[in-house]
């Protein structure tokens, strides 16, 4: 998952940010308080104007220039002499629709984010169940243990999963074999690579969602459960009717934040790969990564960028939609 | 089912998790440890028949990777320290601090979270050429110094600073400066600790970025070495391996360290992958 996107980073409820307005405030209390309002204004924008200052030139700039760049045939050329880019209107866009490669990709990268993400959540889910059980030994131990593979560097564990799904000499298939099972090719099977990479992406990213859920599963009263024991209420009954209803808000969070990220794939195919076979794993970003920095059309490529941007804040904006209405 | 029954199955479910977790990383460790030639051998081998450390000594030397290390370490930490700095104040002074126009920035600077980093990268990578920093260190750490995530998370640990404390320390004439290193940073450090880790791994673990970024060989962080490196060592299984775990061992160290810290962090819904 990619660090930048927000996602958990949303804004705090009104109330929390509502500031009292200084010209308000009786003066007495202003003179007690020191310094002036003029002082404490210089002091408030020399604090975040460092911050400011990056997060505006690096990144609000850029993702505006996007915009422009996108209206543009800005290729090769152009890198190397600015001037030679010309408006093109919305032609990238035209040309991107028109094109197979773009809807392949789009299409991965649905697929990727559309069953990825509900497995992991699943496997975190399922993860945090145990770790979190009652009988359980060694909670400590087991969470670390599911919480590493989050930490491992994408570039380096993509190399090792790239082996393990050797035909021949990988663990996996040769793992199946023993059962009886003929495990497929993989990566080299344009029907197998993106589920093969899918798997990868679950192994490694449900360790950071199962904290979650442990935390969320913690703040269940106890006294439900007892409840729902009384009137009989086995197992089953008590996680249908408890714990998924309490976790309500904390599983659309989740599912949100991970599809988020699931849209940005890149390193996996880009390692295991390079979008193939017959582009059954190119994604849009590896797409986008293709075009604008191998082949220097940077203006299709930045149109690519906008269609991603625009299709994964429409995700968002549905999937809000819907914990609004689970929430009524 | 009797309560017995259940807790030895709820042991073995998660005794069979933990082998898939590790299972990957495990089997690393072990072929970057194998001689040439057998991790690709079938059937294949769980443990090495004979321990060698010649693929380690082989990217030391040969492949330079040592160089590579460096350039992540170094990259790393000062993208933490000083990122930490940058965020940490503004963080502070969007809480607590008043200054005209403080909400309507605030306002703009979160509806930077939605936006996803990739659609800055064509045009970054423009701006950095006009600025001579395509092709340097500089240019994968200038963009990280701030995070408008990171200002986020200090923020919301911020707001539960007490007024009182701040307004007890300007009674006492100390200026704002002072007020947020002996008083403010001592308070948020448990944030600080999370943001630190959280900056540390994900600025060690990036790769589209240092790859989009750096041309030269040299100049490449480890990851985007590694990936250089399946390029040309595909069949070599053995000194990929090892590659790999050195590459994921310094930040796996780092978290096992801290995670106290960390997983705090996460569990308080604070930080997010």
């Amino acid at each position: 998952m990619s660090p930048t996107i927000g996602g958990a980073g949303l804004p705090p409820p009104a109330a929390a940010t509502a500031v009292v307005d200084a010209d308000a405030a009786p003066t007495r209390r202003r003179r007690m308080r020191g310094p002036s309002l003029e002082s404490a204004n210089a002091a408030g924008w020399l604090f975040v104007a460092p911050a400011l200052v990056l997060v505006f030139v690096f990144f609000f700039l850029p993702v505006a220039a996007s915009l422009v760049l996108s209206v543009t045939d800005f290729d090769i050329y152009a890198v190397g002499e600015p001037s030679y880019a010309r408006f093109v209107g919305l032609s990238n866009y035209g040309h991107l629709l028109r094109s197979p490669e773009f809807w392949q990709a789009l299409k991965n990268t649905f697929i990727f984010a559309l069953a990825g993400g509900p497995l992991t959540v699943a496997a975190s889910l399922a993860a945090a169940l145990l770790v979190n059980a009652k009988a359980t030994r060694f909670r400590g131990f087991f969470r670390t243990v599911y919480f590493i593979p989050f930490v491992t560097t994408l570039v380096a564990v993509s190399v090792v999963w790239r082996y393990l799904y050797h035909p021949q000499y990988g663990l996996i298939d040769f793992t199946l074999s023993r059962v009886g099972v003929k495990g497929p090719d993989w990566l080299g099977d344009p029907r197998w690579a993106l589920p093969a990479i899918i798997l990868m992406s679950v192994w490694k990213n449900f360790g950071y969602n199962m904290l979650i859920f442990i935390a969320g599963l913690q703040s269940i009263p106890e006294e439900l459960y007892e409840a729902a024991q009384l009137d009989g209420a086995g197992p089953f009954l008590r996680f249908r009717h408890v714990t998924l209803p309490m976790l309500g808000p904390t599983l659309l969070f989740v599912a949100v934040i991970t599809m988020i990220g699931y849209f940005q794939l890149f390193a996996e195919p880009y390692v295991m790969t390079q979008g193939g076979p017959l582009g059954s794993t190119t994604s849009m970003v590896l797409l986008m990564y293709q075009e604008g920095f191998r082949w220097w059309r940077m203006g299709y490529a930045a149109a690519l960028a906008f269609v991603l941007f625009l299709v994964m804040l429409l995700w968002t904006f549905v999937q809000f939609r819907l914990q609004r209405r689970s929430e009524r | 089912m009797r309560p017995r029954a259940a807790v030895w199955l709820v042991h073995a479910a998660l005794v069979l998790g933990a082998i898939a977790a590790l299972t990957p990383m495990l089997w690393m460790i072990s072929a970057s440890l194998m001689p040439t030639g057998e991790a690709s051998a079938y059937p294949p081998r769980f443990l090495p028949r004979t321990v060698t450390f010649a693929h380690y000594a082989d990217l030391f030397t040969r492949l330079e990777l040592g160089r590579h290390l460096l350039n992540s370490a170094l990259i790393s930490t000062v993208v933490t320290a000083v990122s930490l700095a940058i965020n940490s104040m503004a963080g502070y002074a969007f809480a607590k601090l008043r200054f005209r126009g403080r909400e309507k920035v605030w306002r703009l600077l979160i509806t930077g979270l939605v936006i996803p980093v990739q659609v800055s990268m064509l045009p970054l990578f423009l701006l950095m050429k006009q600025l001579g920093l395509v092709n340097t260190w500089w240019g994968v750490v200038i963009p990280s110094l701030a995070s408008i995530f990171g200002i986020f998370l200090i923020r919301q640990y911020a707001l539960s600073v007490p007024d009182e404390l701040l307004d007890a320390a300007r009674i006492d004439g100390a200026g704002e400066m002072r007020i947020y290193v002996s008083i403010v940073l001592p308070v948020i450090r448990p944030i600080l600790a999370t943001l630190a880790i959280w900056t540390f791994l994900t600025t060690w673990n990036d790769f589209m970025w240092p790859l989009v970024i750096l041309s030269d060989q040299s100049k490449y962080t480890l990851p985007v070495a590694l990936a250089s490196l399946v390029g040309e060592h595909v069949q070599d299984t053995e000194l990929m391996m090892a590659g790999s775990v050195l590459t994921v061992f310094p930040v796996l160290l780092v978290f096992l360290a801290l995670q106290r810290y960390y997983v705090q962090g996460v569990m308080a819904g604070s930080v997010k992958g």
